[in-house]
């Protein structure tokens, strides 16, 4: 079930429409940021709303890389693998947030803290190697600064 | 040397409020196209100074607003986009422009969408830009505000909205009409053209896109005019463009300067030569999906149609460098991954040759290739040309792939007779 909230935000963008349907991706995001992924439950609510069938929402919901459709962490941890950070080295950065909490691209830590996915490319090619943990972004990174960069993402 | 499009930015500090960009003489050209300029004088105008949009494909502006019905009768509502989905890998000039000053932006989409007589404006903004997003919000609503977004623009009669649209996330959103369906809600695949997006575009109504570099430009040629805007330019072609470097050079970074500079001039200018220890072996000049360009074309001027003589593409301006120490296959191996995974699936030689590509090139990357991939990889370079696929994505992305099997092809040949990755 969506919430009373979401529903009305959802409904809010409906209105800017020719008709529901153009308001599949804003739907979608506006579920993500309250439940941070969208479930199945999520996409037949949402079409339900849009009349639009259960289908076409997904087919929507897989097609774009930010929205998730399965569960992620608290905190979600971009790593940019663009084509400039290979080359100033983001196959060690990404080397040691994967050490340090034990999980490859894809996956979340055990207590849900974090989740690394790959990303490509954040814009700061000019500052790389570059990362993204929620909406902050950090460049020019380096261990010791992923190190400190952490402990403020519980 | 001039800098119209960067003066008011100072990296590092907020953008100029709205107050603070009328006194550097923002909106000038907004307020006399308005009050003193019909939009056929707008359009003549912009066709007039030759400026080439700046999205990467240098396809005229004037023209393309010509192309947009403007008689009484024609199909209503029209509609004005700024295409800021910059995710070509090796580019950040948009979000330089969008970052240090939304105003210039707006004051240049209020004329464009005078000119086409569109009403509602939106920009669709790459999802990752959030510091770009806080800024455009803010001089959106200091805009509305002021009276130069609303109803009645300046007393000029013109209302005209603008919405931002911050993406999903997704390549193929970049190309203009990927980019309406996912605006409508959709799939981002693209459409088929004809009939181009200035006859049926947004909801199947008029709809002109535009880059942010181009739609910033607008109001200094108004203002200026079309002979100054050519007079910025060392080739004629007109204008200034924001040139990028990235990769092992000793200051990487984005510089505005006059269109038609040296690839050298950039690189050791401005970029301060490659990095200690490092040499060059070629650039993508303006882009992941722009063909190499090597050490024989470093004094080729960086302009459109010079850089295509080259064999390449302007792209985006910003160039990406290959150092003597990165592995080319590996390089370009990051790349068709990137492309491969960004295909919208729609047709067949994109969806199935880029991951073919890209699973040949790792092949290679990891000592297991064979010679006969190499020829493979060629084909698959024509096939996935221009006129055999639906969109121009996996064309480009067949650029640095069959211009880097021209240029380091023994490097492609040392992986396999070594049988593992020389740089590794």
């Amino acid at each position: 079930m969506l919430t009373e909230e979401e529903k009305k935000k959802i409904l809010a963008e409906i209105k800017h429409y020719p008709y529901p349907a153009v308001a599949c991706v804003d739907a979608l995001k506006i579920v993500q940021h309250h439940r941070g992924w969208v479930s199945d439950e999520s996409v037949k609510d949402i079409a339900n709303l849009l009349m639009m069938s259960n289908e076409e929402v997904d087919g929507v919901a897989t097609f774009y890389s930010r929205i998730y459709r399965k569960p992620v962490g608290r905190n979600v941890i971009l790593v940019c693998d663009g084509v400039s950070c290979l080359i100033m080295g983001y196959e060690s950065i990404y080397d040691y947030l994967s050490k340090k909490l034990g999980i490859r691209f894809g996956e979340t830590t055990s207590d849900g803290r974090f989740t690394l996915l790959p990303v490509s490319c954040l814009g700061d090619c000019d500052h790389a190697p570059a990362m993204m943990i929620n909406e902050d972004h950090f460049n020019n990174l380096t261990v010791e600064k992923i190190n400190e960069l952490l402990g403020n993402y519980k | 040397m001039e800098k119209p499009l960067t003066k008011n930015i100072t990296p590092g500090s907020s953008p100029l409020n709205l107050k603070e960009y009328l006194q550097a003489g923002g909106y000038s050209g907004t307020t006399k196209a308005l009050k003193e300029m019909s939009p056929a004088e707008v359009t003549s105008l912009v066709k007039a100074s030759n400026l080439l949009g700046r999205g990467g494909a240098g396809f005229p502006t004037g023209v393309k607003w010509s192309l947009v019905p403007m008689d009484e009768a024609s199909l209503r509502p029209k509609y004005l986009i700024c295409n800021a989905d910059e995710m070509e890998p090796g580019t950040f000039k948009d979000r330089y422009l969008l970052e240090g000053n939304p105003h210039q932006l707006i004051a240049g989409m209020i004329i464009s969408a005078y000119a086409i007589q569109a009403r509602e404006a939106y920009i669709f903004l790459r999802w990752a830009y959030k510091k770009a997003e806080t800024a455009l919000r803010k001089a959106i609503g200091e805009a509305y505000d002021a009276g130069y977004l609303g109803k009645d623009i300046l007393g000029s009669g013109f209302d005209l909205d603008v919405y931002v649209h911050s993406s999903a996330g997704r390549y193929i959103c970049g190309e203009e009409t990927a980019l309406l369906n996912s605006l409508e809600g959709k799939r981002a695949v693209p459409r088929t053209k004809p009939p181009f997006p200035a006859v049926s575009g947004l909801y199947g109504r008029p709809t002109v896109v535009n880059n942010v570099e181009t739609l910033s430009w607008i109001s200094h040629i108004i203002e200026n005019g079309a002979e100054w805007f050519k007079g910025l330019s060392l080739t004629g072609t007109g204008g200034t463009k924001l040139y990028g470097v990235s990769g092992r050079v000793k200051n990487p970074g984005i510089w505005e300067l006059p269109l038609g500079i040296t690839m050298r001039e950039l690189l050791e200018e401005y970029a301060g030569g490659m990095a200690d220890g490092y040499s060059f072996r070629g650039a993508l000049p303006g882009g992941a999906s722009t063909d190499f360009l090597i050490q024989k074309h470093l004094d080729v001027k960086l302009d459109f149609s010079t850089v295509a003589a080259a064999g390449s593409r302007m792209g985006t301006g910003t160039m990406i460098i290959l150092d003597d120490k990165t592995c080319p296959v590996s390089f370009i191996h990051n790349i068709e991954k990137f492309f491969a995974l960004e295909s919208c699936g729609w047709c067949t030689p994109c969806r199935e040759g880029l991951p073919w590509v890209e699973k040949m090139l790792a092949s290679l990357e990891e000592g297991t290739g064979k010679m006969e991939y190499l020829e493979i990889l060629k084909f698959h370079t024509k096939y996935m040309g221009p006129g055999n696929t639906f969109c121009a994505h996996a064309p480009g992305a067949a650029e640095p792939l069959q211009s880097g099997l021209n240029y380091f092809y023994d490097d492609f040949v040392r992986h396999i007779d070594e049988k593992k990755c020389p740089w590794r």
